[in-house]
């Protein structure tokens, strides 16, 4: 019976995505987002209640913490931007959408695929899915610069992805090197792991750090996220920089448990560390004066999984709020997204230059695109003020004071810089030449938006015991057993 | 059996300098139809025939050896070009650096802590250099279409690697990340397309109004 709800939970995004290019007409077709969106939520649900491990006969899927946590993730963003495209696709008819919600529901069942799986290569398989299937949803806009950002967002992941396979399969060479027996499956690889063969392992791992931090988009392997992310439609980039990003960390999280497992969990850190100061200092550099809003939300993103990646090599208490923190960053940059795309929609453009006084044509998306970058930008009472200050006491109380004197300097360059491109496009008065004067906001464009809003209110405000659990449970995980 | 596939394993390293050196796109892609076939034959070859072996090599075959050289074609015809012009490392340079990169990585597998049995097998520095090969070719060409070719040569690389550890993946996996592949060329090979539509070239030097 459990067994078969994880394959309904992955079975019904697949058949959703195969209707979705059956059916001929647009106008239902968007229909299917919400009710596939809100029937994951749903299983979601069932799968994460009684937190009992699930695991298929063969052992290659599965459900553990982190699993539950990352589902969860995934499938309340997808669930919200499911409803934000109805409004969206509504206002687009003209534009045809069956690829577009084709792709979108494989996306969701790849993405589900890679946080149940139990075994290297179905996760490989599934990330590379990811790739694959959000590749025609960057390209939706069919222009000169869409065609750029896809081309150089598949030619590098696909690149990335490929050195995965290559870590993957050394992690196997470490197994048959160090005890003779090979299997990928994720609990014989943390059982045997102590005996692998170490240079194969390390090296297997630098391969799974660089393939999956592609997709992460750790910096310097980030350079197809502002790409992507700005010339996505607003809603691929809320998908792309809450879901693929959190899938691919997930990934990285699997290897950082089987470094721990081999006790080589020092290296793995050290490595997680400098990837993350690194990206914090990119994001930092390239968020100052960024002509372009929503380029500048793609290096928000390489600044939080920078973030993540500190507080997972720091340890600790800090484990725990990178596993919150986690959640809330996927949510919040579902409302700047979504905000940022009704913005993008009515003016025409995505130039700081072009877009000022946001808050009188659309008083709704702006106000939620502000709150959203102060709930980003770690402000109280939003909830990532709350991981991040859990990642910063985990930090100090390791005595990493330099880790964090750093953290903190990024932290406020990076708001200063998001402030001013922000505060700009809110205020002031709105320019001459209007854009599309038609466009209106709807309750479908700014509602889901504000329902994530609330969730990380609510969750700054009052964290609830089930959440908890699911967090703390997640990052038990990744604690280093002595 | 050895033998055959180590004269197999030379042959796919006399391919690679051949795709390095030419710049005839048909006679690339079928080089990597060739290049797909033989690789294609490994699987039985290295670990004698069983019902695992004969599923991977079959299916390796269709995809690798048939179905993307196909698709490649197919885009290739649609958009009317034949030649790579002038790549950013020229032709004699790149060969250098393949030689070079082919070298480096029978010097290099000598020395990786290999098991006893693989330490005489050509799998390993074939492996390498075919990697190195798929790289050179992805940082030193302009067309979409010999990025993706580089893209390709760069898994076949992997793939050889792979061969030392057939009973790590299961059939399902396999079948999944072959796969992968023939979805991931498809959409290039779309793209492309939408490539030369919009810009009357397929040289991605086009591509590079995305930037800080």
């Amino acid at each position: 019976m459990e067994n078969n709800l994880l394959a309904v939970l992955l079975l019904l995004p697949f058949c959703g995505s195969v209707l979705a290019f059956s059916l001929p007409s647009d106008r239902l077709r968007p229909w299917l987002l919400p009710l596939c969106g809100t029937l994951h939520l749903a299983l979601t649900f069932l799968v994460i209640q009684g937190g009992r491990p699930l695991t298929t006969a063969n052992g290659w899927l599965g459900v553990d913490p982190l699993s539950r946590l990352i589902l969860l993730v995934i499938s309340l963003l997808f669930c919200g931007c499911s409803f934000y495209a109805l409004g969206y696709l509504r206002y687009r008819i003209s534009w045809g959408n069956r690829t577009f919600v084709g792709c979108l529901l494989l996306f969701l069942s790849a993405m589900t695929l890679a946080a149940i799986s139990r075994h290297l290569g179905i996760l490989w398989v599934a990330v590379e899915t990811t790739t694959v299937a959000s590749a025609p949803l960057i390209y939706y806009n069919r222009n000169r610069l869409s065609i750029e950002a896809t081309w150089k967002y598949l030619l590098l992941g696909s690149v990335g992805i490929a050195l995965a396979m290559l870590g993957i399969l050394f992690i196997a060479y470490a197994a048959l090197a160090g005890n003779g027996h090979v299997s990928l499956q994720f609990d014989d690889i943390l059982h045997g792991a102590a005996s692998y063969s170490r240079p194969w392992l390390r090296a297997g791992f630098v391969f799974l750090l660089v393939g999956f931090g592609v997709k992460v988009g750790f910096a310097p392997l980030h350079t197809w996220k502002p790409d992507a992310y700005g010339e996505a439609p607003g809603l691929v980039g809320a998908l792309l920089a809450g879901g693929l990003t959190s899938v691919a960390f997930l990934a990285l999280l699997r290897t950082l448990q089987i470094m721990d497992a081999a006790s080589e969990a020092v290296m793995a850190r050290e490595a997680f560390l400098a990837m993350g100061l690194l990206s914090m200092a990119f994001a930092a550099v390239f968020v100052v004066r960024q002509p372009d809003f929503k380029r500048m939300l793609a290096y928000s993103s390489v600044e939080h999984m920078g973030i993540l990646a500190i507080g997972i090599s720091v340890g600790g208490v800090a484990t725990f709020g990178a596993m919150l923190h986690l959640m809330n960053n996927a949510l919040t940059k579902g409302v700047l997204f979504l905000a940022a795309g009704n913005i993008h929609r009515r003016f025409g453009s995505k130039k700081v230059d072009d877009v000022r006084g946001a808050i009188t044509l659309l008083p709704f998306s702006a106000t939620l695109f502000l709150l959203g970058f102060l709930a980003i930008t770690g402000s109280p009472p939003f909830s990532p003020f709350i991981s991040e200050f859990t990642i910063l006491q985990g930090v100090f109380s390791g005595d990493h004071y330099v880790t964090g004197g750093l953290f903190l300097f990024f932290l406020a360059v990076i708001f200063i810089g998001m402030g001013s491109t922000v505060l700009s496009v809110v205020f002031g008065n709105p320019p001459e030449k209007k854009g599309d004067e038609n466009y209106r906001e709807t309750f479908a464009t700014t509602g889901a938006p504000l329902i994530m809003l609330l969730i990380v209110l609510v969750l700054g405000v009052y964290l609830p015991d089930p959440v908890r659990h699911i967090c703390a449970d997640a990052a038990a995980l990744l604690e280093v057993r002595p | 059996m050895d033998t055959i596939s180590n004269i197999l394993l030379l042959l796919v390293i006399l391919l690679n300098f051949f795709l390095l050196g030419s710049s005839r796109l048909a006679s690339c892609i079928r080089t990597i139809a060739l290049q797909g076939g033989i690789l294609s034959l490994l699987p039985v070859l290295a670990h004698g025939f069983s019902g695992h072996t004969l599923f991977l090599s079959t299916v390796a075959f269709l995809l690798k050896g048939i179905a993307i050289p196909y698709l490649l074609f197919r885009a290739i015809r649609q958009v009317h070009i034949r030649r790579e012009i002038e790549p950013l490392i020229g032709y004699v340079p790149t060969l250098i650096l393949g030689t070079l990169a082919t070298a480096g990585s029978f010097i290099f597998s000598g020395r990786l802590p290999l098991i006893p049995e693989h330490s005489q097998s050509l799998f390993v520095p074939v492996g390498l250099a075919t990697l190195a090969t798929g790289f050179l070719m992805l940082i030193s060409r302009r067309k979409a279409i010999t990025q993706a070719l580089g893209y390709l040569i760069f898994e076949n690389g992997i793939f050889i690697f792979g061969m030392l550890l057939t009973e790590a993946m299961p059939l399902m996996v396999e079948a999944g990340v072959l796969l992968d592949l023939l979805v991931g060329v498809f959409v290039m090979a779309i793209l492309m397309h939408q490539i030369n539509r919009e810009f009357s070239t397929m040289n991605t030097d086009n591509l590079t109004s995305l930037k800080e």
